[in-house]
Order: structure tokens, then sequence, then C-alpha cells
């Protein structure tokens, strides 16, 4: 029975350098290549040595997949594709392809260039790595070869992120990378069709968390920013340079027009400008509205929020800094972290997730005294909030797109153990389908049971499609017959006549004949109507016909009558049937040995 | 399988086909050259104008009042190809009784619903009752219609908002696949593929394979198309577009230079990308740099903004822009300079801001209606003026008829990049299809040029050419259908192989049919019986037919068989096509020959079956 195998490499029962191994009738698919934010040592990239011990990685796959351009999806791809080898076809969407290499150059220049990490991919290795890249359009079918095809779903966690079903003939798979079920300020939701896929590889980030509506939480958002500026604090908004910022950015540019606020709001320099450049270009990625409004009024083009210079974060008073990256990681935002933190006016949103081990997710947990490099610690006295912005789907949310796609096996990636064993359990009992949550580097096999396309010819179908009348009887199926004929890569369905011609054979006529004899005195006119009669009587439900040249024909069964010389009360009856017919044949070879009942007229 | 043709005319096409119980609109074009049988409509009353005699031309043919071909109200799905060719979609969705869906690209759907919002407020610009007489009797799509067609648009898009990307595959009733192909005419046009598992319709409307904007054309796909149906090839077969290009350039900067204005009539969206991106090289080159542009549409401003948006519909070229992340057309740039400005009419600010000399472009490019009336009317009297024709779909000789005498010069260089003739014999000798429908006009060589013989399409076997209101039978029998075998059936057949490569197995199964899909299951046990014991009573009911035999009994194994099972006596007998075994013991005869197989046996029913079985050894059962 065919199988289809799932392996995660990361993001199995964790969040963080995703990439999961795919085995779907006879190809090999790569799900994401990401890196792990948590990590600075070899851990932050998926161990790529399970494909193969020896080198290039290209025999091993039919095709790489990157569901959206955060690092935790692609980090990974220059390194793998570039450091290990791969040669075969990358597919991401067209924002994807446009918006992964800035944030890889932007990763790789505070690796090497801040760190001084050596043995890291180069500018040129991520030039050379997105030459691979085929552009994906949503909805489009995409055929990676003869037999595997690709569809892309919107999937709304970011500009340009898609869910991809995965098909090789009637078997397939849907991964959802990251997604969304409910439109946010500037995405739409995800939406995917009814295309039961054999395994739903969905993240589950949120697996627990059933969140209040948007509304409430960006009311609470913007309370404490405005509460804080009023004192005279400065807050701090560590995101990534796409994404969840547009998002702020709208939010706080309609409040700050509405309260007529002065105060500045600044965005870190660099990737930012480039960035709404990317949600005007791409605004069809963007969600109904603004999609609607774009040509009187584009939304990315923002009055109040200007760019941000270093120098900045000394000036005095109230202020509001979007700034990269959004765990608190490195770069920007950690430095300006380091500066207000003495300060408890000032205040830190975090708007998303954070992965273990960056400074965000320690602060988070509360952690108030912090170490840092060179064995210097750092007072946090700043208030630090958190608001749940990163736009993954909620529980309710991923059961909703299990409910759209329905699924015949669940898979859980990208989440904490103990949360997707939660969600398990909820699957399981409201769906009742397996749900399965494998960790890193363990096998998931799933059987599929694929049904056999097959061409059936017009004649029988049609045929058969009279006979059954306009609807399927469940009371009464009926059965067809046919003739299925294998030859090369093709299987017809014909019926047997048809069969035949197609394979050139004659055909060879099995008939039988039988004396049945009968003593009935009477003459052989008469005998022979006596039969008729008794064989109408007594057969419902088959043509019977009397013949005026003296037989009686039950379907295609002949049956004459002959009277024997000697004594005319003594007849012969000669039955004769092909083998078609045999059924009957034999029945009323029997039937008519036993004689004539003597009731009949 | 038959196709309806409503339409007359080549590049504004109306088919539609029916397929496999589908009815598919394909296109739905709106025939505006009788606009030309009316007069100019000026801004203020003109009296020159007004004293002209009625212009009487040929009669205008009018696309859609053919209802008598087909109720329009039982089409499924009307396939719009490009935005030019879906300007009647208002009079279908509103007047027919129309449930279907309307599918288009979304750049086709976005653009389209500006054009037709364009063509509605250009011809509303003067409310001149002669206008709408024009849509009221000439087009039987009444000014109600057109009103309504914006706020229609709006409702289309929000229907096909999930499938709107080309190449995407859409099951229409389980029976048929549609898909958009890219065909590289302008933003988002395309082609479609309609098709089943075993039969393939193509249909290719505008396309082009020269290098402008759009994604270029997806030819690889319409291979192994049983139809082809073509439609949309070039109005201008002999002018070269690139030449057309340089002379309109060429023209221009002269007339500027010599301190004339230059006016181009043109629509909002297509060309116009083309000559602005053109302009944008030449500007410099040519010393324009301060020469005012201006685009005067009332949607100038939305086709310009729309056309940054739709990168997946772009070339290569304009697609890389994209990831830069830069604007794909230049005329962001020239917007941004203030070389090109664009208004949405010729009152408000233009007027304080227009600055002699300069170019315009404007429509509508009938010269009928539109701003482009003013023009005429104010730089036609100056031989320093030029105008500069480049939308190929109206005479301009009868577009300039009402204004004569005319000063201003005159350039006429139609812009076309639909495929011409020798492309489409290209493209055909390549894809292949088995049969391909077109217009009749493209079997002969235009009226004008009748000894031109390269400008009409030869092909083997000759092209099933349609006119308007024909019906044609197309030339296709459909064989197969898809059937899907349930993995429990499919475990329980035994193939057996007939020869190397091909085995046959008998299928018994009860067929289920919904929405078109077809699943063979295997039978259910007959449930038992409860009058067992008169079963033997019983005639035979239902059970498997017998298979058909074949093959042919051969006389020395079986009489070997025979011997296995105790019957010895045998006496054989030959005949002129076989031979008769007589088995002397049982009084039985076994007739064998080539093609059939004679048992007489009485009264030894056991004796009779196995004899059957015996035979039935030797011989391949279907």
């Amino acid at each position: 029975m065919p199988e289809i195998k799932v392996t995660p490499l990361g993001a199995g029962q964790d969040v963080g350098r995703s990439c999961i191994l795919v085995s779907i009738g006879g190809k090999n698919i790569m799900l994401d290549c990401g890196m792990h934010m948590g990590y600075n040592d070899d851990r932050r990239f998926p161990d790529f040595s399970y494909i193969t011990q020896n080198g290039r990685l290209t025999d091993f796959l039919d095709c790489v997949i990157i569901s959206h351009f955060h690092l935790d999806h692609c980090g990974a791809l220059p390194y793998m594709s570039e450091m290990v080898g791969y040669d075969g076809p990358i597919y991401m969407t067209h924002p994807t392809k446009a918006i992964c290499p800035i944030l890889l150059e932007d990763f790789r220049k505070i690796t090497v260039d801040k760190k001084g990490e050596t043995n890291f991919f180069t500018s040129q290795m991520i030039k050379d790595c997105m030459k691979k890249v085929v552009p994906l359009n949503l909805h489009q079918t995409v055929q990676v070869d003869d037999e595997l095809e690709l569809k892309a779903y919107y999937a709304g966690h970011v500009l340009g992120a898609a869910m991809v079903l995965i098909k090789v003939g009637s078997e397939s798979v849907v991964y959802t990378g990251d997604y969304n079920m409910t439109p946010d300020r500037h995405l739409g939701a995800a939406w995917i069709d009814k295309c039961r896929p054999d395994i739903l590889i969905s993240e589950s980030t949120y697996a627990t968390t059933i969140r209040d509506s948007k509304r409430c939480r960006e009311r609470d958002f913007l309370k404490k920013v405005h509460e804080s500026i009023e004192r005279g604090g400065k807050v701090l908004i560590p995101v990534f340079a796409l994404g969840r910022a547009q998002e702020l950015c709208i939010l706080l540019e309609t409040f700050w027009e509405r309260m007529n606020l002065k105060a500045p709001i600044y965005f870190s320099t660099g990737l930012t400008e480039k960035a709404n450049h990317y949600y005007k270009l791409f605004i069809t990625w963007t969600n109904q509205k603004i999609r609607k409004t774009f040509v009187q009024r584009n939304m990315f083009e923002f009055k109040h929020i200007k760019a941000f210079d270093r120098s900045y974060a000394d000036n005095p008073g109230p202020m509001v800094v979007f700034a990269t990256p959004g765990m608190l990681h490195a770069g920007q935002s950690l430095q300006i972290f380091k500066k207000w933190a003495g300060n408890e006016k000032n205040m830190v949103i975090m708007p998303g997730y954070c992965v273990q081990g960056t400074i965000g997710h320690k602060i988070l947990n509360g952690q108030r005294k912090l170490e840092m490099e060179g064995r210097s610690t750092l007072d946090v006295k700043l208030q630090v909030e958190y608001m749940s912005f990163s736009a993954h789907a909620d529980a309710k949310g991923i059961m909703q797109l299990i409910r759209m796609a329905e699924p015949r096996n669940m898979l859980l990636v990208h989440g904490e153990a103990l949360k997707m064993e939660f969600l398990k359990g909820k699957i399981e009992q409201e769906f009742n389908i397996d749900c399965y949550m494998p960790a890193n580097g363990e096998t998931i096999t799933v059987s599929t049971n694929p049904s056999v396309p097959v061409d059936i010819s017009l004649n029988l179908l049609k045929r058969e499609m009279a006979l059954g009348g306009p609807l399927p009887d469940p009371k009464k199926p009926r059965t067809m017959h046919g003739t299925l004929i294998m030859k090369e890569n093709s299987m017809k369905l014909v019926s047997s006549e048809q069969a035949l011609k197609e394979l050139g054979l004659n055909e060879h006529q099995l008939r039988f004949t039988c004396r049945v004899q009968l003593q009935d005195p009477h003459s052989d006119l008469d005998t022979l109507h006596r039969i008729y009669t008794h064989l109408k009587s007594l057969l419902k439900g088959y043509t019977i016909q009397h013949v005026p040249d003296g037989t009686v024909m039950v379907e295609s069964i002949v049956i004459k009558v002959s009277s024997s010389a000697e004594d005319p009360n003594n007849k012969v009856l000669l039955l004769s049937w092909s083998y078609q017919d045999e059924d009957l044949g034999s029945f009323l070879s029997s039937l008519l040995k036993k004689g004539l009942p003597s009731g009949l007229c | 399988m038959k196709l309806y043709c409503l339409s007359g005319h080549p590049t504004l096409p109306c088919n539609v086909l029916k397929f496999k119980s589908t009815t598919i609109m394909l296109d739905c074009a709106l025939d505006t050259t009788s606009v030309l049988n009316y007069l100019p409509l000026p801004l203020v009353h003109s009296p020159r104008l007004s004293k002209l005699p009625g212009w009487i031309s040929k009669d205008g043919t009018i696309n859609l009042e053919k209802k008598e071909l087909l109720d329009l109200s039982t089409i499924d799905v009307i396939l719009i190809s490009n935005y030019h060719c879906m300007m009647a979609l208002p009079y279908i969705t509103e007047h027919t009784g129309f449930t279907g869906t309307v599918y288009a690209t979304e750049p086709t759907l976005q653009i389209g619903r500006y054009a037709t919002a364009h063509l509605m407020q250009l011809s509303f610009y003067s409310s001149n009752p002669e206008m709408n007489n024009f849509y009221h009797n000439n087009m039987k799509v009444t000014l109600y219609t057109f009103m309504s067609a914006f706020r229609l648009m709006t409702n289309l898009n929000i229907m096909i908002k999930n499938q709107e990307v080309v190449g995407f595959f859409l099951e229409l009733f389980g029976a048929v696949q549609i898909s958009p192909l890219s065909s590289g005419y302008s933003l988002g046009s395309s082609n479609w593929i309609i098709q089943s598992h075993h039969e393939k319709v193509s249909y290719v409307s505008g396309s082009s394979l020269l290098t402008t904007h759009p994604q270029p054309m997806d030819q690889s796909s319409l291979k192994n198309s049983d139809v082809l149906i073509l439609t949309g090839l070039t109005q201008m077969p002999t002018a070269n577009p690139d030449g057309m290009l340089g002379e309109f350039c060429s023209n221009l900067a002269m007339t500027i230079r010599a301190g004339g204005n230059v006016l181009v009539p043109c629509y909002s969206s297509g060309v116009i990308y083309d000559l602005l991106e053109c302009l944008y090289q030449f500007i410099d080159s040519a010393n324009l740099g301060t020469t005012p542009f201006y685009f005067i549409s009332p949607v100038a401003n939305s086709s310009l903004e729309f056309s940054q948006i739709f990168a997946e519909w772009l070339c290569h070229n304009k697609q890389t822009k994209v990831y830069l992340p830069e604007p794909p057309f230049p005329h962001a740039e020239l917007i941004q300079t203030n070389k090109l400005k664009h208004y949405p009419s010729i009152h408000g600010d233009f007027s304080s801001d227009f600055k002699q000399p300069c170019v315009v472009f404007t429509g509508h490019p009938s010269l009928r209606f539109g701003d482009v009336v003013h023009f005429m009317e104010l730089w036609g009297k100056s031989n320093l003026n030029t105008i500069i024709f480049t939308e190929p779909d109206f005479s301009y000789l009868d577009a300039l008829a009402p204004y004569q005498p005319l000063a201003m010069k005159c350039v006429y260089c139609p812009i076309d990049t639909r495929l011409n003739f020798h492309q489409v014999s290209k493209l055909l000798k390549e894809v292949q299809p088995l049969h391909v429908v077109c217009p009749d006009q493209y079997t002969q060589p235009p009226p004008s040029q009748s000894h031109r013989s390269d400008l009409m399409l030869e092909l083997q076997p000759p092209p099933m050419p349609y006119r308007r209101c024909s019906v044609l039978n197309l030339p296709f029998r459909r064989c197969y259908e898809r059937v899907y075998i349930l993995p429990e059936l499919a475990n329980s057949l035994v193939p057996s192989e007939l020869k190397p490569g091909v085995s046959v197995a008998n299928v018994s199964a009860i067929l289920h049919s919904k929405d078109n899909k077809h699943t063979l299951q295997v039978t259910a046990p007959a449930p038992p019986s409860k009058k067992r014991k008169r079963v033997v009573e019983e005639p035979p009911v239902g059970g498997a037919p017998k298979p058909l035999l074949s093959g042919a009994v051969p006389l020395e194994p079986f009489l070997a068989t025979l011997q296995k099972h105790g019957i010895t006596e045998v006496k054989v007998e030959e005949t002129t096509d076989g031979h008769i075994l007589h088995l002397q013991a049982e009084d039985t005869l076994i007739q064998l020959e080539e093609d059939g197989t004679h048992i007489v046996c009485d009264n030894n029913e056991p004796l009779r079956t196995t004899i059957r079985d015996l035979v039935l050894r030797f011989l391949q059962k279907l």
C-alpha cells in the first residue's frame, strides 16, 4: 500500500528552523529551510546530514518549497543550496522571492560583520541561491515534473505567505507554513478549498490560545503606547521589518491622526522604506480594503512615521520607535533596548512570539537581570508588555482550517510539545482523524489508499447510466460489468464486446444442446403452448416469446418440440443455449425434466 | 460539441461553446465601430458640426442581438481573455437572465472594469440624446445597463476573488477544467484551455509574441488540442509595430520642435504603457525634456497605478524590477519628475496647468466623444499641430471625416501587437491542433489586398471558418470518460495476461455517479435469502453475467484432459470446420470448431458441467 512519510528536521515539537521532509509517491520534497534564532552554533541550521552523509542534496530532493520570508522558514536556504549543495528548483511566491534575499543579506551582515563569524554563507551565495527560485502564483498549478504538482494558497501571515498543496497522482499533502485565519489591518485571512489532503501539516504556535478579538488587542496596545507617551516615556517596539511592523504602523498612524498627537514615531532605517515599497508594489497580496482604496490613498505612505537615526535614541522627551529585529536578539532593537532599559518610565512592547534563548523570551518570562556579552549585567527596569500581534492562527483558527480542507490525517509542527499534545487531543476528538506530532528526526508514516483512475468507454458508461436512471438508487444498486484492459500505461474499462474488438480477438461461441423426454398427450403445437404458459407463469421478469415458426424463446434460449415416430405422446424437447445463458439454460433443462403440471391448458 | 458564433468581428469575438453539457461563453466583446456613424459630441455647441448632414454609413453590425441562436440564460460561465473583449458583459449579466459566473484574470478584471466605466463616462459626457440612441438602438444596451456596469463589475470582482490568477485550474461541474494561459498581448490577457480528461479545446484570442510589457505567451500548453479556436489576429497585418513606434516618436519630435502640439487619441490602458515607455527613453535624446505630456482620462490615474501592481503578469525584466523594489513601468518616474501629468478631464486643474506646445493622450480613439473632440476643435485649424493615430480599431479616415477640412497634420501609425499570419502559421505548426476554427475573414486575403495570399490562413486540414450566427458542429467524438476504481475493488480484481504487456480483468461493480464524477465500488454481498429452501425452484436472478469467450479449443490437449477426467471412449471425426467428438459411453457429442464449441448432452447434467468447465479451461474470458 502506498505511503507518505513526513520527517521534520526542524520545527518538530519546536518553533524555529522549520524544515520538514515529505516523501510522497516516490518524490522527496523539503518544506521550508529555516534557521533557529535561539542558537548561535550548529544547531542554528537543520541537520541536513539526515538526508545524506556525503555531500550534495540534489539527487535526494525533487524540490524545495519556502512558505514565507521569515528567517525561521528560509534562513538556512543559502547554506543548504550553496554550502551543502542543492541545484534543483526552489519554489516561493513573488513577494517572498523579492523580500527573502534582503532579509538573508541582513542576517548575514549581523552574523558575519558584527559577530565576526566565519564559515557562513556570502552575499554571492545568496544571489546564486535565489537564481534557483521559481516563482509561484496563487492558485496556479505548477508541474514540478510529470507527476509532482504544487498549488499555492493565500496564508495571510505576512506579505506573500502561502500554504502549498503537494500532489502526486491522487495522493496529496498540504503544508500551511505560518498562517492567520483572521484578516488584519493589512492582510487578508488564509483560505483553502476542500482539497481533502491525505495529510495536513499545520503550524501550531498558538495551539492552546484562543485570542480575544483583534479590536480589543488593538485598543490595549494604543492605550499602553498613549499612557507611556503621556508620562514622557519612550516606547520601543521590536519588530521584524516586514509584517507586523506595517500593521502596527497603520494602527499608530491612524491613531496619531485622530488624536492629533505630536510625539515622533520612528522606524529604524534601512529596510523600512524598502519594506513599505514592497507593500505598495505587491498590493494585490494585501487585504480587500487596502486594494480597493490604494489608487486614492496608499496605506503604506505614512505621514507621521519618520526614519530613525541612531542619535535620536538619546533625544529627550517621548517617542515611539519601531526597531528590528523582533526578538531583541541582535541589531538595533537590542542597542536601543540597552539604552532605555534602565528607566522605568520607558516601555518595551513585544508584539510577537519570541524564541527560547532570545532576550525577548527572557524578559517576557519576567527576568529582570540580563547577562550580556562580556560578563556585564543589565538591569531591566522599563515596563515590559506582551501583545500577541503575530499573525498565527489560534486554536480556533487551526480547527477552522481543518474544517475547510478536510484532511484524512493531521500533523502538527512549529509549536511547543505540551501545547501540541493538548491540541492533538482536541483534533482527534472533534474530527475523528489521526493527529501526529513528530519530534525532529522522527518519521511519521501514513499509508494512503488511493483509488485507481481508469478510462471508461463512453458507450458503456452511458448505457449504464441510462439503465440506472438519473440518480443512483441506494436500495437497488445496479451492478455494472465490463472488461478492464491494461496496456502499457493505459487502463481502459470497456464492454466485453468492445474488449474483444479492441484486442483483435475472435469470439468463441460455446453452445449447449439438451434433449428432454416428456410424456404429454397433446399435439406438438399444444405441448409447445403448454410449455410457454408454464414458463410464463413461473419465470417473472424474463422475456418469453412464442415464435410462430414453432419455437419458444426464453431470453435467447431456444426450445423446440418434436414427437417420436413410435409414440406420439412421447415428446422430445430440444433446448439450446449459449454459455452466456448457462444459468438459465441449466435451470430450464432440469425444470422441464420434471414434466409439465397437469393443470395447464 | 457545438460552437455558436455570436460575433462576426474577428478581433471582437463572442462565441459560445457547448462541451460536455456545459455552456461556456468565450469572450463578450462589443463592436463599437458603428460609433463612427454618428457626429462628434463637442464640449460646447458647435454650429459647424451641427450643420453637417447626418453621416450615413455602411450598416453597423451589432453583436448581440441574435438571441434566437441560443438562450443566453443557459450560459454557465463566461471566460474573458482580455479587457477589450468584455464591454458587452453588462448586457449579458443584466438582460439575459444569466446566472452563471464570469472568469477573468485579476488585471483583466480591474482594467476592464475601468475601461468599461470609461466608455460609459465618455459617452455621457455631454448627455447628448443622440449618444443615448447609439446605445439604445444600435447596441440594444440600455442606458441603465451602462450605468450599472460599474456596480456590476464590483460584484464580479467579489464573485471571482479566489479564482483570479493566471495558471489556476478550475473545475466546472466536475465535468470540464478551465485554465487561463498567458497570451502576451496585454496586462493579464489570457488564452483559455477547456479540457476534460480526454478532450482539449484551446481558445486563442488576442495573443502576441512580441516582447512588450506583459508576460510572454504560453505556447507549449496549447499542444495536443483537439480543437483550437483562433480569434483576435492583428488588424494591421502589414504594419510592423516596431516601425510604427519609431515613426510615432519621430513625428512627435518633429511637431514639437516646430512649435506644434501632438494629439494622440488612445485608450486609457494597453499600448499607452508601451508608448510612455518608449517616450521615456526617447525624451532626453530628442531634447523633449521640457515638453509637457498630458494624459487625460477619467481613469488615467487608476490605469497608471494599476499597471504597477501586477508584477506577476509582467515580462521577466519588469518582474525583476519589482524585486529591487522599483516600479515596473518607467511612467512612475515620468510622473515623479513631472514630465507626465495626468488629469481626469480637461476641467479643473488641467486648464490652469495647460502649457503649449505639448503632447496630449486622450480618448476616445473614434474621435466621436471624450476630450479628444475638444482638442480636435482646438488644434485642427493649425498645420503646426499633428494628430497621431496609434489604435487600430477605427479607420482614421472615417474618424476624421466630420472634421474636414483639416489643417493639422495627420499621421497614421497603428500599433497592433497581436499575432500576424506568419506568426500564427508557425505557432500552429508547432502546437499541431487536430482542427482549427477561425473567423471566415482569416480564410481569404483581405478584400483590399486580394492578391496577398500570404495574408490568410492556409492549413492542412483547412480551418473551419465561422461567420456571425454560424453554428458549427465541431468534429469531435468523445469516446472515454474518467472513472475511479475504489481501492477495495481494485484489490479484488484478478488480471490475466493475454499477451506480453496486455492484461485484462473482468470488472463487476457498482457505478456511482455524483457531480459528474464516477466511481466504481465493490458490489454489496447479496443479503441472505430467507426463502433458502425454495431456492432450487427459483429461476436464477441477477448474478454476474457470463463473460465472453475467446480463443479456440485445441483437439489433442483437450482429448488428453478428457482422458484425465475419466472420459476415454472418444471417437473423433473430422469435419470441414473442425472435429466432432463422440463420447460413446455417455452418448454425448462435442463439436469443436475454430470459433465455437457445441456440447450436445442429454440427461446428464453433471457430465455436461464437467465438459463445460474443461472447455472453459482452454478459452480466454473477457
